[in-house]
């Protein structure tokens, strides 16, 4: 089944820092040493993806539930809250 | 901030908001600090509070206009596989008089919202759009106060309460609770999905702000332990799912998929037929039960709600919890006030309420409840099919023998799981609840 996770973003609201509170520690143990790279499965925004050669960060959609955290096998991500008042701004919740 | 307080909350949840309430109310210096923009704006959840919970804090909750979307006067539990399921439903005309407001829905971005005005009334100071960055510590490691993200960060309070939730970045660099592993959490995903009034009240068979939940186990999370959620709110329906965190990893599952998956089950998919997606959102909760509840105090500090792990997965009940451990930590609080002391020795007041409390009674009641589903896959495989397949077979007319029936109901389930092993299921369910 695919799903387009943008379409569900797309009804949410962000208010974007310009930079980003997520960071690839050491981008080289994406590519080398991490096997089964969870990040690119369970973040429920897709933020991860797989390019040709890296890994990108789109933090611009994520919704702060800090599963790549303490998923990420080798804890190769330094997460930070957005800073007070940024990112994503629940209508309903 | 120059100022000193003599309490400083992180975070304006149902714990750190009922916990400024109290404070504020006897006239304790009490400032509350939260990252949203407005309080609410972080947060999301199933949508059920509990009203005699919420009134020990504002005992007239509902004609201060809380932003109540229904009453709830029914709830469903349902068992699906991929073709079917099977409900159990409860509703009780108390629900309607007598017990009215015993389970309500909200919305976190209006409720948290309203109810952070209600602490402000009693004169709460509240700082929005500020993250707690790191604890403030004296030479002999007391914790005196918080830095936060803004220009003139630091603020010092005479004690600290940690309401910060489950995923607190603040415990992974302080150690005042260890940091969360996968396997403690639960990560779900709910879309807002709007409909009419009328049409929520004619699929659900209510009127008038009342409610349904419904709570959905099964095949759905296709094979990981996990559970979903639909619950009616005034004019949109919550929709949800989650599931382990280890679970997701190690089954690659994409939490959106499932989502999507979830509203094309056959079950579901007419209650919320024509609706139009209004929100999507992510969070976790905290599933380790009583073996993951850290030492709630420390010298200078308390903490309360998610942030301590304090979830009863089996009653669907987080809001009641953090709302009780933020009354009995100001509680507390008021005493460390009265001697001027607020070590450890005299924060520890706290760990005994709690443990007097229904929180602690109950999260140690089903202490065994986050293992059993951990231990018993099938509940998420075989045995919804299998159970499906029996209840077919005895459902299905066409002049075989009942005796022929009910032998074939019983293969249905024991083809896909041994005797022994249903036995095993039974016994542990029961020990688990005990
Ligand atoms: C999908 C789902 C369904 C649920 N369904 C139900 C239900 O139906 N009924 C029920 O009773 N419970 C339910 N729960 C659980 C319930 O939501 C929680 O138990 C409850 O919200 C805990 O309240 P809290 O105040 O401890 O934490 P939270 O509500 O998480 O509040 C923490 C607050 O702290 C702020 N914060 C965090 N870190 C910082 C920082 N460093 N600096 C400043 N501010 C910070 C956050 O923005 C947030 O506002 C559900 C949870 C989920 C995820
Ligand atoms: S899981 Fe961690 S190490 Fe692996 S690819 Fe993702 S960020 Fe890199
Ligand atoms: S915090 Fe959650 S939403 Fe954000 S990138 Fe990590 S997994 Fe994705």
């Amino acid at each position: 089944m695919s799903v387009k996770v943008e379409d569900k973003l797309f009804l949410d609201r962000f208010n974007v820092d310009e930079e980003s509170h997520l960071r690839l520690i050491d981008p080289e143990i994406c590519m080398g040493r991490c096997q089964e790279q969870p990040c690119l499965y369970i973040c429920p925004a897709n933020v991860y993806k797989r390019e040709s050669e890296r890994i990108s960060v789109n933090y611009e959609g994520c919704l702060e539930c800090g599963s790549c955290r303490i998923g990420c096998p080798h804890f190769n991500i330094d997460w930070r809250f957005p800073r007070g008042g940024y990112g994503v701004r629940h209508k309903f919740g | 901030m120059e100022e000193k307080f003599d309490a400083a909350i992180v975070g304006a949840g149902p714990a750190g908001i009922s916990a400024a309430c109290i404070l504020a109310e006897r006239g304790v210096k009490v400032i509350v600090l939260e990252r949203g923009e407005y309080p609410g704006s972080k947060n999301m959840f199933g949508g059920v509070l509990y009203g005699r919970s919420l009134e020990r804090i504002i005992p007239d909750f509902a004609q201060k206009n809380c932003p109540i979307e229904r009453n709830i006067v029914e709830s469903r539990l349902s068992y699906l596989s991929e073709e079917s399921s099977i409900s159990l439903t409860y509703r009780d005309q108390a629900f309607f008089e007598k017990l009215q407001n015993n389970a309500f829905t909200v919305g976190r971005a209006k409720f948290d919202r309203w109810f952070a005005d209600q602490a402000r009334a009693r004169g709460a100071l509240l700082v929005c759009s500020t993250v707690v960055t790191d604890l403030l510590r004296d030479g002999a490691g007391r914790v005196v106060g918080v830095k936060t993200d803004r220009a003139d960060g630091d603020l010092r309070a005479r004690v600290v309460l940690l309401a910060d939730g489950v995923n607190s970045p603040l415990a992974a660099k302080t150690g005042f609770r260890p940091e969360v592993k996968p396997g403690n959490v639960a990560l779900a995903v709910k879309e807002l999905i709007g409909l009419p009034e009328e049409v929520i009240d004619e699929r659900f068979g209510v009127s008038a702000g009342n409610g349904v939940t419904n709570e959905i186990l099964g095949n759905v999370t296709l094979g990981m332990n996990g559970v979903a959620f639909l619950y009616t709110n005034r004019r949109s329906v919550s929709l949800g799912i989650g599931a382990n965190l280890s679970d997701f990893a190690r089954e690659r599952v994409r939490p959106y998929e499932m989502i999507e998956r979830l509203k094309l089950h056959p079950a579901i998919s007419p209650l919320i037929k024509g609706g139009k997606p209004l929100e999507y959102l992510a969070h976790w909760l905290p599933e380790g039960g009583f073996a993951t509840v850290p030492r709630l105090f420390g010298d200078g500090f308390l903490i309360a709600g998610d942030s301590a792990m304090l979830f009863n997965a089996l009653h669907r009940e987080g809001s009641n919890l953090a709302m009780a451990s933020g009354r009995l930590a100001a509680e507390t609080i008021l005493e460390a006030m009265g001697k001027n002391d607020f070590s450890s020795r005299t924060l520890q007041s706290y760990g005994q309420r709690m443990e007097e409390s229904f929180v602690l009674k109950d999260l140690k009641k089903y202490r065994r409840f986050p293992s059993f589903l951990e231990t018993h896959r099938e509940l998420f495989t075989n045995l919804p099919r299998g159970a499906s397949a029996a209840i077919r077979e005895i459902l299905t007319v066409d002049e075989t023998p009942k005796k022929t029936r009910r032998r074939a109901a019983f293969e249905a389930i024991r083809g896909r799981m041994t005797s022994l092993r249903l036995l095993r299921l039974i016994w542990d369910a029961w020990r688990s609840v005990r």
